[in-house]
C-alpha cells in the first residue's frame, strides 16, 4: 500500500524567509506598544489638562518642573519612542499597500526612517539637555523662577 | 351513487404581485469596450426573486449578451459571487426585497481581480493563493490500527467553521489589502489554511504556519472584518485569520 503523494506543488515558489521576520516582530510591536501607549498618552493628558488647576497650569514652567523630575523624563522619552516608532510603522505598512512602484516606495520609505530618527534623536535630546536656566545667560531673558546669581 | 363532486371550485389565486426594479449593471466586452461602462436594466420581479433572478430576466428577455457565472444558483457552488450595491454578495442567495427597491441596485464584478467580461473575472490568482497554502490532508505513514484516522467531536468542532467554506472569492476580493496588493494570500486561502492547520489528523500544521509567517501572509490583515461581512457562509474569517496568527506566534496550532 502506497500513499499517495501530495497533488501538487505550491503554484507560487515563495522565496526563502533569512534572519528576523521583521513582519512579524512589527506586527507583535504595535500590539505591545498601542498596549502601553493608551496608558501613556491618557496619563500624560490627565496630568497636562485635568489635574491640578487643570490647562490653565501650562506655562514654560510647568514643562520645566516637568522636566526635572526623572519620573516624568522616563515616562516621556517612553512615549516619544514608542507613539513615533508605532506612527512611522503604521505609515509603513499603507506605503507597502499602496505604492506599487518600487522607486517610488523607496523613496517614501526612506523619508519615514529619515524624518523618524531626526525626531527621535531631536526630542530624546531635549528631553536630557533641556536646561531652563542656562548658566550664563542675561537675566531678563531668563524665567522668574530661576535663582537670581 | 355518489359521484365525488368538488363542493366549491378551487380558489385561484390572484395575480401574484409584482414590482419594477431597476438594476445598473457594470458591462465591460472586452472586444467592444476599452472601459467598463454602466447599463440599467428595469426588470419586472416577484417578492420571492432573487438578483441571480433579475439577472436570468435580463439575460433571457433584454439582453442576451450579459454574461455572468452561476452553477447551482442555490448559493452552495460559489460561481456567483458579485458586488451588490457595493458589498459582495452571492447573487443566488440575495432576495430582492431585501435590498432598497426605490433605489437602483448596482451590480459589478467582484474586486482585485481581473475583469473578463462583465460580472466574469480570472480566478487562477485567487486559487494560486489557495493552491500555496497546501489546501489538503497532508498525513504521513499508516494510522494507528491501519484503517481510519479517528477524531473526536470536539477536535472536529476546532476547525468545523473554516470547512465551510466554497471558495466564491467573495471574501477574498473584499479585502481592501487584496485590491491594492497582489501578493497578500487572501482570507479565503487563509480560512483555508486554518482548516488543516487546526485539524488533529494532519501533521504538516507548521508547513503552513511558515507559509503564512511571510511578508505577504497574515501580518498584511488589518482586521477591517470586510471578510467576515462579505462571507455567504457566515464564517468568522476574522476570527480564522486572528487564530492563525497566534498560531504562528505560539509555533504550534
Amino acid at each position: 500500500m502506497s500513499l499517495i503523494e501530495a497533488p501538487r506543488s505550491p503554484a507560487i515558489q515563495r522565496r526563502k524567509k533569512r534572519g528576523i521576520n521583521w513582519e512579524k516582530w512589527g506586527w507583535i510591536y504595535m500590539r505591545a506598544s498601542g498596549v502601553v501607549l493608551i496608558v501613556l498618552i491618557f496619563g500624560h493628558l490627565f496630568v497636562n489638562l485635568v489635574a491640578g488647576e487643570g490647562v490653565n497650569a501650562i506655562d514654560f514652567a510647568f514643562v520645566a518642573g516637568k522636566l526635572a523630575d526623572p519620573f516624568w523624563v522616563v515616562w516621556d522619552t517612553l512615549l516619544l519612542w514608542l507613539a513615533l516608532i508605532h506612527g512611522a510603522n503604521g505609515i509603513r505598512t499603507i506605503i507597502n499597500d499602496y505604492a506599487n512602484q518600487p522607486v517610488v516606495r523607496r523613496i517614501l520609505l526612506g523619508a519615514v526612517a529619515v524624518s523618524t530618527a531626526v525626531l527621535l534623536i531631536l526630542g530624546t535630546l531635549v528631553i536630557y539637555t533641556f536646561d531652563p536656566c542656562p548658566a550664563g545667560s542675561p537675566a531678563d531673558l531668563l524665567p522668574s523662577f530661576c535663582p537670581v546669581p | 351513487m355518489s359521484n365525488a363532486v368538488m363542493e366549491s371550485k378551487p380558489s385561484v389565486p390572484d395575480e401574484i404581485p409584482t414590482f419594477t426594479a431597476t438594476l445598473i449593471i457594470r458591462r465591460f466586452d472586452p472586444d467592444v469596450d476599452t472601459e467598463p461602462r454602466w447599463q440599467d436594466f428595469d426588470v419586472e420581479l416577484h417578492g420571492t426573486d432573487r438578483v441571480l433572478d433579475a439577472l436570468h430576466k435580463i439575460k433571457w428577455e433584454q439582453d442576451g449578451s450579459l454574461t455572468f457565472r452561476r452553477s447551482c444558483a442555490h448559493g452552495v457552488c460559489g460561481s456567483d459571487a458579485m458586488r451588490i450595491n457595493g458589498r459582495n454578495r452571492l447573487a443566488c442567495k440575495t432576495l430582492i426585497k431585501d435590498l432598497d427597491i426605490s433605489q437602483p441596485i448596482y451590480v459589478e464584478a467582484i474586486k482585485g481581480l481581473p475583469l473578463e467580461k462583465d460580472l466574469v473575472v480570472d480566478m487562477e490568482p485567487f486559487f494560486d493563493s489557495f493552491k500555496s497554502v497546501n489546501p489538503f490532508l497532508m498525513a504521513g505513514g499508516l494510522p494507528k490500527d491501519g484503517k481510519e484516522r479517528k477524531q473526536s467531536p470536539v477536535e472536529r468542532a476546532r476547525f468545523d467553521d473554516t470547512t465551510k467554506c466554497i471558495l466564491c472569492a467573495a471574501c477574498t476580493s473584499s479585502c481592501p489589502v487584496f485590491w491594492t496588493d497582489g501578493q497578500y494570500f487572501g482570507p479565503a486561502a487563509i480560512v483555508n489554511a486554518h482548516r488543516f492547520i487546526f485539524d488533529s489528523r494532519d501533521e504538516n500544521a507548521q508547513v503552513r504556519l511558515d507559509i503564512l509567517n511571510d511578508k505577504e501572509g497574515v501580518w498584511r490583515c488589518r482586521t477591517t472584518f470586510n471578510c467576515t461581512d462579505a462571507c455567504p457562509r457566515g464564517i468568522q474569517v476574522t476570527q480564522a485569520i486572528a487564530e492563525v496568527k497566534q498560531a504562528i506566534l505560539r509555533g504550534k496550532p
